[in-house]
């Protein structure tokens, strides 16, 4: 009887994640619009407010002394954020209309040139790119350093940033969302008060938007509560990433499919590789690998690691030196899983955590941009004389509807899921949708949960590189090359069944990308012990897609990225 | 040619091992070396300057110099600059020291570079910057020169000289004696803090069990030394918070590190590879951690360490 | 009673701190938070603040502009006014001109305290107050784990390596704490928020007293050597006597 983690589900309910308000009336903090999250969509709402604010001061003052406020859960915006990427400026030129130009934004420069390479082991052949795939147009960046630029943009326009900021619960107040309740700071591991012990906050806001990216913890809380869910549930990929200093600049965006990818049904392993210029002198390489992969061993990290020793990818980066690394996980679903209203009383949601990322085109940046955009108009209106704030909120649902995010996410709706029936059928019909742009096949496919996959094994772990500290690196090394430096003493923020079949633990070990899990001592009843060292985990959400639960640790926690 | 002065630090009547370690490096590099000792009924220590490679020894012996406060040494050593002509004066690195050498800057316009590892003859100091992960080249631009060397960079040398031993002048200004000592530091009777120590031994996962810190207590006793701890272990609840060694715990640069059982994952490197020497015993051969010590022993510890025990005891006794 | 606390804002990331090669400095073009061992005493000023029941807490700084947004961390602590050295001319300055700008700027606040914390988080020096006393011509007590005020006096607990001397001044005096003094605290939401609108002032060299040329120079970088003579050696059965015996040659039993 094969190991589905789904059998084995985290110990967590969204009720734990939404609350009435507790804090007495004088010691709330009170704020216009409440953002969580500082990444594209949110700061393109903070953004788009303050331009609002500009430009109609009086309706401004609707919102009191803090008009709008932002979440971080990292150290400062930007810490937490990881791409590609290869951003399509769409968004950035709607939300900075006539105020900037692109040239004065933080990229790394337009797309050259491109090419789509199929790589066996040893060998790499050019493909035609597929057109959801080209780039004319479209300009590298590194998002971590567009969102220090974007959070320096919203500030300047008057938003307040409140960075080391969790948001651990959805403020729910007769039936309608009314804020946030921030995250306690200086607990022990057990849980018990420091000398510094900080509490959380409550922050009552008008309306409270939810730009939390991947895995979106008040988001997933709030698709339960207010009955949004998809009936098609969300999947993801993870990404592993490195940003390296390189001798040779590199003069075209690369991506690839196949090897270290195995094709075959069983496996499930969809995804591929994106080696980026970014400028001159440096150069971003990633693996993408869908988390409904089946085999126990699987490890995109250490796939990483021997992608790199391909020597078509090894000429690329020699003589360089690795400089960051990081990982994060990406809302696969597209449309079919979109959640089914994008409002709520009282709240909005945008960007990833909503699911707004086009996969065939590895595209998510510019429709967190405009979602952003799109939501903070929507929250806007709920300020004019005589509206209905329910409606309004409303508007944000039309105005997505009648935007590129939900053309586009249209046009690739079924191509994901296809990839279930393996590679080449995949890449088949995935063909023809791109042919007949989403017309063929009709209909939606659906989705299937990554944590109801069950596990096989096969020696998938004996290929993996031995690291050298040069090209390639083993995790704790990687998770150093984060910034990470979390707080050891602090109550353990990842919700899991310690007591499972070893394989399910195996699984989560080889997984995680940061070393977080291992196998511990076997209980003699076929199970065994799952140890944790919580300190490592750099938040990318693969657990919460194959059996456990991320929650946000204590704020300022996780990695320190600043090129990724 | 060099007019070198080394602050020879004291306690309890003997100069510092470190102030006479620098002795012995001021006298390689060229020039006239002088001592000067600063207390209370401190003549007699002179000798040892003598001893150990000092042409001169100053003294500067007064009831007012009692107590081992920075300021009133920064008016001795200002005012002995100034009247023999001193271009470089060293000293070991000791809380103490920084205090005097930083005063002593400021009141001479003179540069100070702290932290060296090494200084040469013509006057270029290597320093260790960004936790030890790159070396600089410093120098100075001023007719004076100060330098404040790591704790136990330099071993001290018995040359067996002997030192003319002339007085310093003391003249103290009003704000240099308006900290007044209340009560002096007694010997201590706990092993020392593991950021002062001079020895540490610390373990990892390699010890097996907690019961088997006792390993690295018995060698920390033995060895004079305290006792630290990787994060692993700390976060398993064998060892405490406070004795953690680490990216996200404590940085340490012993003279010593013995470290057991210890992989030397990076987040533990950056705790402690300013140590200026690193012995390490795990079974694992292609531990990272042998990478970076100066004697790595594949081995098994649980073996080696209670025999080492003894012979280090044996050793010292 | 009015303290000042000498900060100084450091590159935060680890990922970030590196030697730029064209200045040999550290390149400080990245994110700037205060360095950790400075919260200390930030934390203590507050401290002994909230403890006397009222007072002012300012926090001054040298560093380029940006190093105002770290210094918003210590007004989101509790300090009142956050006052910044910035210029220029002051961009190479060693321990003596950054001793005298410091100083320059605390005779105008002419503060009844001086807080410093126990070393700088990149540059690891470790004297920074002895230097600024001797400007101001000031008592100074460094290594302090333990505070305490009296009327007109301060007494310290110093930590050196021979155990704890007790030692008073006479205010104002010029107190360096180490980091076993308190617990540094998380700034609350409020206090994050409401940072912005503390005073925050800038002094030019001129304010301070003008430029003290560099007495130090940085004259090239390079790796460290590898550790000399790194001997791995299996165990035969006689390796205990093999370490004591490298030991023993090391001079270290």
């Amino acid at each position: 009887m094969s190991v589905r983690p789904s059998d084995f589900p985290a110990p967590w309910s969204a009720a734990e994640a939404v609350r009435a308000p507790t804090d007495p009336v004088d010691e709330r903090i009170e704020v216009g619009f409440l953002i969580v999250g500082a990444g594209p969509a949110g700061l393109a709402a903070a953004i788009r407010i303050g331009q609002l604010i500009e430009e109609q001061p009086d309706v401004a003052e609707r919102l009191g002394d803090v008009p709008v406020a932002v979440l971080e859960k990292g150290k400062a915006p930007g810490s937490h954020l990881l791409s590609g990427a290869v951003v399509n400026p769409r968004g950035l030129q709607r939300l900075f209309k006539g105020r900037k130009r692109i040239d004065e934004m933080p990229f790394y420069g337009p797309v050259h040139g491109e090419s789509v390479l199929f790589l066996t082991k040893r060998r790499a052949l050019r493909i035609p790119t597929p057109p959801t795939m080209v780039n004319h147009r479209n300009y590298v960046a590194s998002l971590a350093r567009l969102g220090r630029w974007l959070g320096e943009e919203a500030e300047a326009l008057g938003a307040t940033i409140l960075p080391e900021t969790a948001a651990e619960q959805l403020l729910v107040d007769g039936g309608r969302v009314v804020g946030v309740r921030t995250g306690d700071r200086g607990r022990g591991r057990a849980g018990e008060e420091l000398g510094n012990f900080e509490p959380g906050s409550d922050i009552a806001a008008r309306v409270t938007i939810l730009a939390e990216g991947t895995q979106g913890h008040l988001t997933g809380a709030a698709l339960d509560r207010f009955y949004l869910r998809s009936d098609n549930p969300q999947v993801w990929a993870l990404g592993v990433k490195e940003v390296w200093k390189v001798a040779t600049p590199l003069r075209e965006v690369v991506h690839t499919m196949g090897w270290p990818l195995r094709p075959g049904k069983r496996y499930r392993e969809f995804g591929g590789s994106f080696i980026y210029p970014m400028g001159d002198d440096m150069v971003t390489i990633g693996l993408v690998v869908g988390l409904d992969y089946r085999d126990a061993e699987l490890s995109v990290h250490d796939l990483l690691q021997e992608l790199k020793t391909h020597p078509r990818v090894r000429r690329i980066l020699e003589g360089g030196e690795r400089v960051q690394w990081g990982a994060k996980t990406i809302p696969e679903g597209g449309f079919v899983a979109l959640p089914k209203k994008l409002h709520a009383p009282g709240l909005l949601l945008c960007g990833d955590g909503a699911g707004f990322v086009n996969v065939p085109a590895l595209k998510g940046i510019h429709y967190a941009i405009e979602s952003g955009r799109l939501a903070a108009e929507a929250a806007w209106r709920t300020l004019e004389r005589g509206a209905s704030p329910r409606s309004a909120l409303a508007t944000y649902d039309e105005s997505v509807r009648e935007s590129f995010i939900w053309r586009d996410l249209q046009e690739v709706r079924n191509m994901r899921q296809v990839f279930g029936r393996g590679f080449y059928v995949g890449g088949a019909l995935a063909g023809a949708m791109t042919a007949t742009k989403g017309r063929f096949p009709p209909g939606n496919a659906a989705t299937e949960r990554d944590a109801e996959q069950s596990l096989i094994a096969t020696d998938r772990a004996a290929s993996y590189p031995t690291p050298d500290g040069v090209l390639t690196f083993d995790k704790l090394s990687s998770v150093f090359a984060s910034g990470n430096r979390t707080r050891d003493d602090q109550p353990n923020h990842i919700r899991i069944q310690t007591k499972v079949p070893r394989e399910l633990a195996e699984l989560w070990a080889r997984m995680c990308p940061a070393q977080v899990y291992e196998v511990g001592e076997a209980d003699g009843d076929g199970t065994v012990e799952v140890k944790l060292a919580p300190s490592n985990c750099v938040q990318c959400g693969a657990i919460t897609a194959k059996g456990g639960r991320l929650t946000p640790p204590e704020g300022g926690s996780g990695p320190e990225y600043t090129l990724t | 040619m060099a007019r070198i002065l080394v602050f020879l630090e004291h306690h309890e009547g003997a100069i510092q091992k470190g102030s006479l370690g620098v002795l012995a490096k001021a006298g390689q590099l060229g020039g006239e070396v002088s001592g000067v000792v600063i207390g209370s009924g401190v003549r007699e220590l002179a000798e040892a300057g003598g001893r150990h490679g000092a042409a001169t020894v100053y003294v500067a012996d007064d009831a007012s110099l009692a107590a081992p406060l920075p300021q009133p040494r920064v008016d001795v050593l200002a005012k002995l600059v100034g009247d023999e002509g001193f271009d470089t004066v060293l000293f070991a690195q000791s809380v103490l020291a920084a205090d005097v050498a930083a005063g002593l800057a400021v009141r001479l316009g003179a540069g100070l570079n702290w932290d060296l590892v090494d200084l040469d003859a013509d006057g270029i100091g290597k320093r260790p910057a960004l936790a030890d992960s790159v070396l600089v080249d410093v120098g100075w631009s001023s007719d004076v020169r100060l330098a404040i060397f790591r704790a136990g960079t330099f071993d001290a040398v018995e040359t067996g000289g002997s030192a003319e031993i002339k007085d310093a002048a003391v003249e103290l200004q009003g704000f240099s004696t308006q900290a007044e000592m209340v009560e002096q530091a007694h010997a201590d009777q706990q092993g020392p803090s593991i950021e002062d120590a001079e020895v540490i031994v610390a373990g990892g996962r390699g010890l097996g069990e907690p019961e088997k810190f006792a390993l690295a207590e018995e060698l920390a006793q033995a060895l004079g030394g305290a006792v630290a701890a990787t994060r692993a272990v700390v976060d398993a609840g064998w060892y405490p918070y406070s004795a953690q060694v680490g990216q996200t715990g404590k940085t340490v640069s012993p003279k010593l590190y013995v470290a057991l059982g210890i992989s030397g994952a990076i987040q533990h490197k950056v705790g402690m590879q300013g140590s200026n020497v690193i012995v390490s015993i795990n079974k694992d051969s292609n531990a990272p951690i042998f990478e970076f010590s100066d004697l790595g022993v594949v081995g098994d510890l649980h073996e080696i360490v209670p025999k080492l025990v003894e012979l280090v005891r044996a050793r010292r006794s | 009673m009015k303290i000042a606390v000498c900060v100084k804002a450091v590159p935060d990331a680890t990922a970030g701190r590196r030697i730029d090669p064209a200045t040999k400095r550290i390149d400080r073009s990245v994110e700037l938070a205060i360095s950790d061992f400075d919260t200390y005493a930030v934390e203590e000023a507050l401290r002994l603040k909230e403890e006397a029941g009222d007072g002012e807490v300012v926090v001054v700084s040298m560093g380029p502009e940006k190093a105002m947004d770290a210094l918003r961390k210590a007004l989101a602590m509790g300090a009142d006014r956050a006052t910044l050295i910035t210029d220029s001319a002051l961009g190479g300055a060693d321990l003596l001109g950054t001793a005298a700008a410091l100083a320059g700027a605390l005779e105008s606040e002419s503060p009844d305290l001086i807080l410093f914390g126990q070393q700088s988080a990149d540059g690891g020096g470790a004297c920074l107050w002895s230097a600024v006393a001797e400007r101001l011509r000031r008592p100074v007590i460094s290594q302090v784990s333990e505070l305490t005020t009296e009327s007109g006096s301060v007494t310290g607990k110093r930590q050196t390596e021979f155990g704890y001397d007790t030692i008073r001044a006479p205010l104002p005096a010029v107190i360096a704490v180490s980091d076993a003094i308190n617990t540094p605290r998380y700034p609350s939401l409020k206090g994050i928020m409401g940072a912005k609108k503390k005073p925050q002032s800038t002094f030019s060299a001129a304010d301070v007293g003008g430029a003290v040329e560099p007495a130090t120079t940085v004259v090239a970088l390079a790796p460290p050597p590898a550790r000399g003579d790194a001997r791995k050696i299996e165990d035969d059965g006689s390796a205990a006597e093999k370490i004591l015996e490298f030991l023993a040659e090391k001079r270290l039993v």
